[in-house]
């Protein structure tokens, strides 16, 4: 599944401070539906090279980085357990840094 | 589609509109501003202060306040920070067609933050930020000359001066920002004020916590302060910035990690997950605060040495600066006695509640 990814507000930092991600995810196995946290789990491992703990606590997001899917917020298509398709676009940004 | 806080599902032209107007009615219901006055706009080139500038400068021309605005920048001196962050203010500058002035620590104070973390250490270095960040417009001449040179001496030399030479004498002291600004608005969000609550809770400052809440603070100083964004949520802020895509500079000050204040807003953030009205709820927690009559407050005095207005002889402030220009960086922080190292500990057994009570307001600390 093709994705485009995107890291603002600082996350970008903790990928190599890039912060557009063209990437090709597999889905998991016995199923064939890919959801959020399929992905954070997946970007996690992959894309994220230093202090995780800004970026995740526990399975979800850490509390403050906001998730878009779509340029639609998390919270209204089910957080971690929003389906993804092929060509979807979900960014990242955390608010956690001076105004 | 996106969401508001409160389950609300509109749509992104709508979401500009809702946001839009509900600073507009802040700034209306809270009589924030009068017409013809010149207004300082606290930018940092951050998401609040940016959204801030955007937004006020949009609402400013629809609704026809007749403001004149500006941006005001400090430059705290804090390297791979601060440096970077001001050159989003200058696009700002151009962006939004808002003239820019800056002001730096160096010029008022004869201190970076560099120098004074060199000098202090990791600890409380937010003390020294704060405090001398909110004297920046209040009082020019702060560092350099005593009250009784400012009031009489500085004025009868002037009388004897051709005025161009006396415009000139301004302009080399520099010391002098002659900023006209009869206010300065700042983009506190919400989530910024609830943090403000539970941290005076936390440490027992009761006078600060009768006026952390105000949308408008400092009327009987030099400068009124105001908030327009009291009862806006982060995630609006940056969900806005966000799709207007305005340009915003967005790194923690390398400082911070080690501030009282990261322990507050961790909390926040888990409680806003858990029930997003909980912030808006501590506000109003904050404001409903009332105190005993029979408890001592302190009272707002002047500063001996500047004239700013303070609850002790000196201002903080000048605490601070004294502190740091004869090398005792502690000066001004912790307890005022005690074994220095701002340990809370009492020896005697018993005395720890009786200590509590008839310590001065706000200074518990950790």
């Amino acid at each position: 599944m093709q994705l485009t990814l995107e890291f603002g507000g600082g996350l970008e930092l903790l990928c190599d401070s890039i912060k557009i991600h063209k990437v090709n995810i597999n889905l998991p196995n016995e199923s064939d539906i890919l959801t959020m946290k399929d992905l954070l789990s997946w970007v996690r491992t992959n894309l994220i090279k230093e202090r995780p703990e800004m970026f995740m606590k526990g399975d979800t997001v850490r509390p403050g980085v906001l998730v878009l899917v779509n340029d639609c917020d998390w919270e209204l298509s089910g957080q971690l357990d929003t389906t993804l398709e092929d060509k979807d676009v979900i960014v990242f940004i955390s608010t956690l840094h001076g105004g | 589609m996106m969401l508001s806080i409160f389950v609300l599902k509109i749509c992104r032209e709508c979401f500009y509109e809702v946001f839009e107007e509900e600073i507009h009615q802040v700034i209306v219901q809270n009589r924030l501003f009068k017409s013809g006055e010149r207004v300082a706009i606290g930018a940092s080139g951050g998401k609040d202060s940016t959204v801030l500038a955007y937004v006020l400068s949009e609402l400013n021309r629809r609704h026809n306040y007749g403001l004149d605005l500006f941006l005001l920048s400090i430059d705290e001196g804090i390297t791979g920070y601060r440096d970077d962050s001001l050159e989003t203010v200058k696009r700002n500058e151009v962006q939004y067609g808002l003239p820019l002035q800056i002001v730096s620590y160096k010029d008022l104070y004869g201190w970076t933050m560099d120098d004074i973390v060199k000098m202090i250490g990791l600890k409380n270095n937010c003390t020294f930020c704060g405090v001398f960040r909110r004297q920046v417009i209040a009082f020019p001449l702060h560092s350099k000359h005593s009250l009784f040179t400012q009031k009489f001496i500085i004025p009868i030399i002037f009388c004897f001066m051709p005025s161009s030479l006396i415009d000139f004498l301004k302009a080399l002291d520099r010391g002098a920002t002659l900023l006209k600004v009869d206010k300065l608005v700042t983009g506190h969000n919400a989530d910024d004020i609830a943090e403000t609550v539970l941290l005076n809770i936390l440490r027992g400052d009761i006078a600060r916590l009768s006026r952390c809440t105000s949308i408008t603070t400092g009327e009987d100083g030099p400068i009124p302060r105001c908030k327009p964004f009291k009862y806006t949520y982060e995630k609006e802020i940056v969900m806005y910035a966000y799709f207007k895509k305005l340009d915003y500079f967005s790194t923690e000050c390398i400082y911070s990690p080690n501030a009282y204040r990261g322990f507050a807003r961790e909390f926040i953030k888990d409680l806003e997950r858990l029930r997003p009205r909980a912030i808006l709820d501590i506000i109003k927690s904050g404001e409903d605060f009332r105190i005993a009559t029979t408890t001592k407050m302190p009272e707002q005095g002047t500063c001996e040495r500047c004239g700013y207005i303070s609850s002790q002889k000196w201002c903080k402030a000048c605490v601070l600066l004294e502190g740091l220009n004869r090398g005792l960086p502690k000066m001004g922080i912790g307890r005022p006695r005690g074994n220095g190292n701002g340990d809370n500990k009492h020896t005697e057994a018993g005395s720890t509640a009786k200590s509590i009570e008839s310590k001065q307001c706000g200074s518990l600390d950790f």
